[in-house]
């Protein structure tokens, strides 16, 4: 066979050898347009979530800033009162952020161990059978409406409450504290399992061959062990608690009150948002641009919240190795 | 099918002695009826092809083979003349008197300190804590290597030093036993030779079964060798004896390098 020397590919296509290329290798122009606008297709679907974050962003910057333009810094972040659509308006965020606070260091109180508990329960005791049955349990428990575990607090919690404190007001920090403990606990629970279940089986075996007990085993080596994954758990839940919205605005009330008693009424930062937006605000007042200032102020406080589990969770990755 | 058995134990007896133990994982059964006494004071290899049930085997001797699920042991190891498989044993006590080295270096992610205190802090040990560490560290020919940094996380150790701590630890418990599943197999040449030694130097004080894949080291570090094949034990002598004149066919076939 000889070498054709006017055979050459016509687009071109770099080939720079005097060799006729048999049709079934040839470069295909048809299905590299096809690869490109698949790539593309995917691009723009990844591009939509980072514009809209950025939009997100942008807008809660721009009202923020018209905000703080007329309310200073100082008196947003240190007054005590939050009285935005008062004929005297204060504008101290401090009872909104107490009153956050007091919701996710309640439900912290009863999340953490709990969850933390029943992720050493699944991971280190449970037989592969009352795994089966417990974990789809959890997962719905993460699956309940959160509006339904408002109600739940509402209608089953602070009764209960109001028999033990007779003073507790109808709408209170402690009920909300308890279902969105409740309501976080699947978080705790299904990412600390994940952590503990990482810990190398060596390293239990390494324990028990030692003569420890299963409780020495799970306590002293797999929970340290697992230690950072267990913390950001932690971190996440809690700041899932305080970007609860629906449970803490039907149960908590909506008393912008400077207190850390939980059985008083107060608000959170985002149930003072879900009030705002459900009335009938004007655009471009000032009551209006204070939903903006205290949305900024709950994503800062989650995005932190955020990344320091990011951190946390970096770091452990680095410790069997 | 006979084994061919040919251990005499010195006026110093058994530490450990099987008797027909079998072991099914499942219907699975991965050891046949295999009876073999551990002579005090002495090192003593298992091998056999990849398979052939020699961890399985030295995983009953300390009961933690109960750790597997569907695990089951029929069949006695004595110890101390008690069946370690009577209901009345407690396997916690167990592996408190039988340490355990195994096959990749296990450190816990703790400072070399507390690894090696860990096992006497949940045994309660109530007398001098640095010394028993220094003394531990001493023992595996660790303690000039990392005396100065005692608090540095284990995992800043070499693989051969983190094998070294992992025999300091089991050896801060004071084990009338130590067994070892293939405790070289993931170290390069310098840091095998080092363990070797050591296990020869521990020879003094402790007895030793050792479960290898390697010939030369079983050659090397033993005084009896016992070869599994397929569950079963096939011979069981002093090592000299299994790799220059073994009596079975088998074991003559294996050491030889004819198969496995």
């Amino acid at each position: 066979m000889a070498p054709d020397q006017n055979v050459m590919p016509s687009d071109g296509g770099g080939a720079s050898t005097a060799l006729s290329i048999d049709s079934d290798l040839r470069f295909k122009r048809s299905r590299n347009v096809q690869e490109q606008a698949i790539g593309l297709l995917l691009f723009l679907c990844a591009a939509v979530s980072t514009l809209v974050t950025v939009g997100v962003v942008a807008v809660l910057l721009t009202e923020t800033v018209r905000f703080f333009s007329q309310v200073s810094v100082f008196e947003f972040l240190t007054g005590t009162q939050w009285t935005p659509a008062f004929q005297e308006k204060h504008f101290g965020v401090l009872p909104l952020l107490a009153g956050s606070f007091m919701v996710a260091a309640g439900s912290a109180l009863i999340a953490l161990p709990i969850g933390l508990l029943t992720a050493i329960f699944l991971s280190e005791y449970a037989t592969a059978r009352l795994q089966a049955i417990l974990k789809p349990l959890l997962e719905i428990l993460a699956g309940i409406p959160t509006v339904v575990y408002g109600y739940f607090a509402l209608t089953f919690i602070t009764p209960l409450m109001r028999t033990f404190f007779p003073e507790t007001d109808v709408f209170n920090a402690a009920s909300a504290s308890i279902v969105v403990g409740i309501m976080i606990i699947p978080t705790v629970s299904s990412l600390s399992e994940d952590a503990l279940r990482a810990v190398p089986q060596v390293l239990r075996e390494g324990a028990y061959g030692l003569g420890a007990t299963k409780l020495e085993v799970s306590t002293r080596v797999v929970v340290p062990a697992a230690l950072s994954g267990i913390i950001a758990s932690f971190i996440l839940a809690i700041s899932r608690a305080i970007g609860e919205t629906m449970a803490v605005t039907i149960a908590a009330g909506n008393l912008p009150n400077m207190t850390l008693n939980p059985l008083e009424s107060i608000q959170t930062m985002t149930a003072y948002i879900v009030s705002v937006s459900l009335g009938d605000t004007p655009q471009g007042t000032i009551v209006y641009q204070t939903l903006f200032a205290v949305g900024m102020t709950l994503f800062v406080i989650t995005l932190v919240m955020n990344i320091l589990s990011q951190w946390v969770l970096a770091r452990f990755r680095e410790e069997y190795e | 099918m006979a084994t061919t058995y040919d251990v005499r134990l010195g006026p110093e007896g058994a530490a450990l002695e099987a008797k027909n133990v079998s072991v099914f994982y499942g219907d699975k059964q991965a050891i046949d009826t295999v009876s073999l006494a551990v002579p005090k004071k002495q090192v003593v290899a298992l091998i056999g092809p990849s398979g052939c049930g020699k961890s399985t085997l030295l995983r009953c001797f300390n009961r933690m083979n109960d750790l597997v699920k569907g695990a089951r042991v029929e069949g006695d190891v004595e110890f101390r003349g008690q069946n370690l498989y009577d209901p009345n044993i407690d396997p916690v006590e167990v592996r408190r008197r039988i340490g355990m080295v195994f096959q990749k270096p296990n450190p816990f992610p703790k400072s070399i300190y507390d690894n090696v205190a860990f096992g006497p802090r949940i045994n309660r040990f109530e007398g001098n804590l640095d010394d028993l560490v220094e003394t531990s560290l001493r023992q595996a020919a660790l303690w000039d290597e990392v005396n100065d940094r005692l608090g540095e996380s284990a995992y800043a150790l070499s693989g051969g030093q983190q094998q070294r701590l992992c025999i300091a630890r089991t050896l801060a418990v004071k084990p009338e036993l130590v067994l070892m599943d293939e405790p070289a197999s993931a170290l390069d040449p310098i840091a095998t030779q080092r363990i070797e030694e050591l296990i020869y130097e521990l020879k003094e004080e402790y007895t030793i079964v050792i479960v290898t894949h390697n010939m030369q080291q079983a050659a090397r570090i033993s005084d009896y060798t016992a070869f599994l094949y397929m569950g079963k034990l096939i011979e069981y002598g002093p090592t000299d004896t299994i790799f220059t004149n073994p009596r079975e066919e088998r074991t003559e076939a294996y050491v030889t390098g004819r198969f496995g």
